[in-house]
């Protein structure tokens, strides 16, 4: 099975509105991660512009679509065409999340959140195996942002990620903007979360912004919504890791209220600086 | 003798269709600026559709009642200076 | 044992129901500012996916108004495919049956042209045919002959100016009125990465639907000719050809040049 291997570098989601000037000259990022669902048309700008990305640059495809934490079995069909995108541009590193997001036939275009349960725990290793057969891959699962709990949980998520981890042999992402909103939303601590964290299967580590808002109760909720630069805390959280366990490829995402691309690429460049100390001190 | 006057006709036709493509290459053929897609002036190519997302957002929308809402945009612009032309879209005006 | 989950996406897009049993917060065993969260990323979410596959639908309405309306057609026809670019096929349906869109009866056809943009950017990538393939072949064939469409073309005829108004909505043309509000059909293809959108003469979209259901040109050209007797086949021939509509020739059983 293909391991996880994107470079202990820097990397930007891919966002076609910045292709003309990505492809202008030759960017200063590591990798290049794009959604595995745009490029499930046939053909067209979007695999024009990927196949000329992958010429120059490692790739990432993150699928947001195949509803791993469902507790009814994968889509086939959609299982096909992941397949199909992986084939095709045989990126450097596959990654899902540990949510879910279609119900009966209706896909909900969220990633939702799931109880954590020997129950739910057994199925997302029997998906994660699907899946990883399927790719002829490892994978890497990436901690989710929520908002809530479920009652009838008997895993913390560190404990769940690790059973998962050690069942699947699959790799994780680890979403560190996720990790500070959901301990926010929580009411826990970070530092613990990451302490207890299975760290040493980290390939990659995705940084982003959230925005801030209250519960009913005007307790803080932070909601992940990826449309501002990465916040100070998250920045310091990450270069902890780093220092931890040395530089792992990390995504800089933007998804809402997308920035003009030098902006983006000045964020890369902030992660970049760290995983450069990082190298350095070791 | 009919299918003779058809095919004629038709030959002529394809020749003289032929004859009015001046590029015969098709002229969009493709500066670099519109190679992957990409409008010149730096936009996406508007057909782009909708994309994934795999974020929450911030924004908050109140919900409308949409039976009581009337449409508000350019639809009262294209309004012909006789009122709603479009209520009596029939045969063309000459 | 799915119940949760069941529960969980019930209540996700009606606003009103009680939250799911079993679900709590450190502060609280009735979480729902947290709970509508996940209710306003999934509303929102494919709100926006709507608005951006209906840029052109969305302007000739105003925000507000498309809005209220994706919300009623999201909640009556969600998504059954993680492939948001297809996601609203069956909007055009939707709206012409919606009372308050009756006042814009051409709303649909819009939306049908969008539509047809939007597969044409994602259809298949192919070489459109090079005219002088037909100048090759003999021309006593050239009757017989039929062609074969590239996988971006599509046509849409409407009872309303719909590439006026399309144009005049998607930043081609300023919004004004109106006065020829005669029926126009439109035929978009992308030969190659940049989507096209063509009004086409008397009779084309006739020609062009009998081409693709398989007649020969000669077929096609009488059915167009019967259909408006102003039909011109050089012109429509030239106008398809060089827009790059079609992909192929077919002589006799499929024997291709």
């Amino acid at each position: 099975m293909k391991a996880s291997q994107l470079p202990a570098r820097a990397g930007v989601g891919f966002k076609p509105e910045h292709f003309a000037m990505i492809d202008a000259e030759r960017q200063p990022v590591g990798f290049f991660e794009v959604h595995a669902e745009n490029y499930m048309g046939a053909g067209g700008p979007p695999h024009a512009q990927l196949s000329r990305l992958r010429e120059v640059y490692a790739l990432s495809i993150h699928g947001v679509g195949l509803s791993i934490g469902s507790l009814q079995p994968l889509d086939q069909d959609h299982l096909r065409r992941l397949r199909q995108v992986c084939d095709r541009y045989q990126p450097e590193s596959f990654s899902e999340h540990l949510a879910w997001s279609t119900h009966d036939t209706t896909f909900l275009n969220d990633l939702l959140p799931l109880p954590y349960t020997r129950e739910t725990l057994e199925q997302i290793c029997r998906h994660i195996d699907e899946v990883q057969t399927t790719l002829g891959r490892q994978m890497l699962l990436e901690n989710p942002a929520t908002y809530l709990l479920f009652e009838e949980s008997t895993y913390e998520e560190t404990d769940f990620l690790d059973e998962v981890v050690k069942r699947s042999g699959c790799g994780l992402l680890l979403d560190i903007n996720n990790v500070f909103v959901a301990s926010t939303n929580h009411n826990t601590d970070p530092r613990s979360y990451l302490a207890r964290f299975p760290i040493r299967h980290v390939r990659e580590i995705h940084l982003g912004g959230h925005s801030e808002t209250e519960d009913d109760l005007g307790a803080p909720l932070l909601i992940d919504s990826h449309d501002t630069p990465v916040r100070d805390p998250v920045w310091a959280l990450y270069a902890e890791v780093v220092a931890r366990i040395g530089p792992v490829a990390t995504l800089i995402e933007w998804d809402n209220d997308v920035p003009a691309w030098p902006v983006l690429r000045s964020e890369a460049e902030a992660a970049e600086a760290i995983l450069r100390r990082s190298a350095l001190a070791a | 003798m009919k299918t003779s006057m058809i095919s004629l006709a038709i030959a002529a036709s394809v020749t003289s269709a032929l004859a009015s493509i001046t590029s015969p290459a098709f002229a969009q053929e493709a500066g670099k600026e519109k190679c992957y897609g990409v409008a010149l002036k730096g936009q996406n190519d508007c057909a782009a559709g909708p994309g994934t997302t795999c974020a929450g957002t911030s924004k908050v929308d109140y919900q409308q009642n949409a039976w009581k809402l009337v449409p508000a945009g350019t639809c009262q612009a294209m309004m012909t200076p006789n009122g709603h032309g479009m209520l009596e879209a029939g045969p063309a005006p000459a | 044992m799915s119940s949760m989950q069941q529960r969980f996406a019930a209540a996700l897009m009606a606003p009103d129901s009680p939250l799911p049993d079993g679900l709590s917060s450190w502060n609280s065993r009735q979480p729902k500012a947290r709970y509508d969260v996940y209710r306003n990323n999934v509303m929102m979410g494919l709100r926006r996916a709507l608005a951006s596959r209906f840029p052109a639908a969305e302007r000739i309405v105003g925000e507000d108004f498309f809005a209220a309306m994706a919300d009623t057609f999201i909640r009556a026809h969600p998504p059954r495919s993680p492939l948001l670019f297809l996601y609203g096929d069956d909007l055009p349906e939707f709206a012409a049956g919606f009372p308050p869109a009756q006042s814009v009866p051409y709303l649909p056809d819009v939306m049908r042209l969008e539509i047809a943009r939007g597969r044409a950017y994602h259809a298949a990538d192919a070489a459109p045919l090079d005219p002088a393939r037909l100048a090759a072949v003999a021309p006593e064939r050239l009757a017989e002959l039929r062609l074969v469409f590239h996988p971006s073309t599509a046509l849409v005829r409407s009872a309303f100016p719909v590439v006026t108004i399309w144009a005049m909505n998607a930043g081609e043309l300023p919004a004004a009125a109106i006065a020829g509000w005669t029926p126009q059909d439109a035929l978009v293809v992308r030969p190659h990465l940049v989507v096209e959108v063509l009004r086409l003469p008397p009779g084309g979209a006739v020609f062009l639907e009998a081409l693709t259901d398989g007649m020969t040109l000669t077929t096609a050209a009488e059915a167009a000719m019967a259909a408006d007797a102003a039909f011109d086949l050089a012109a429509n021939l030239a106008g398809a050809l060089g827009a790059g509509a079609f992909s192929a020739i077919l002589i006799d059983q499929g024997d291709q040049p």
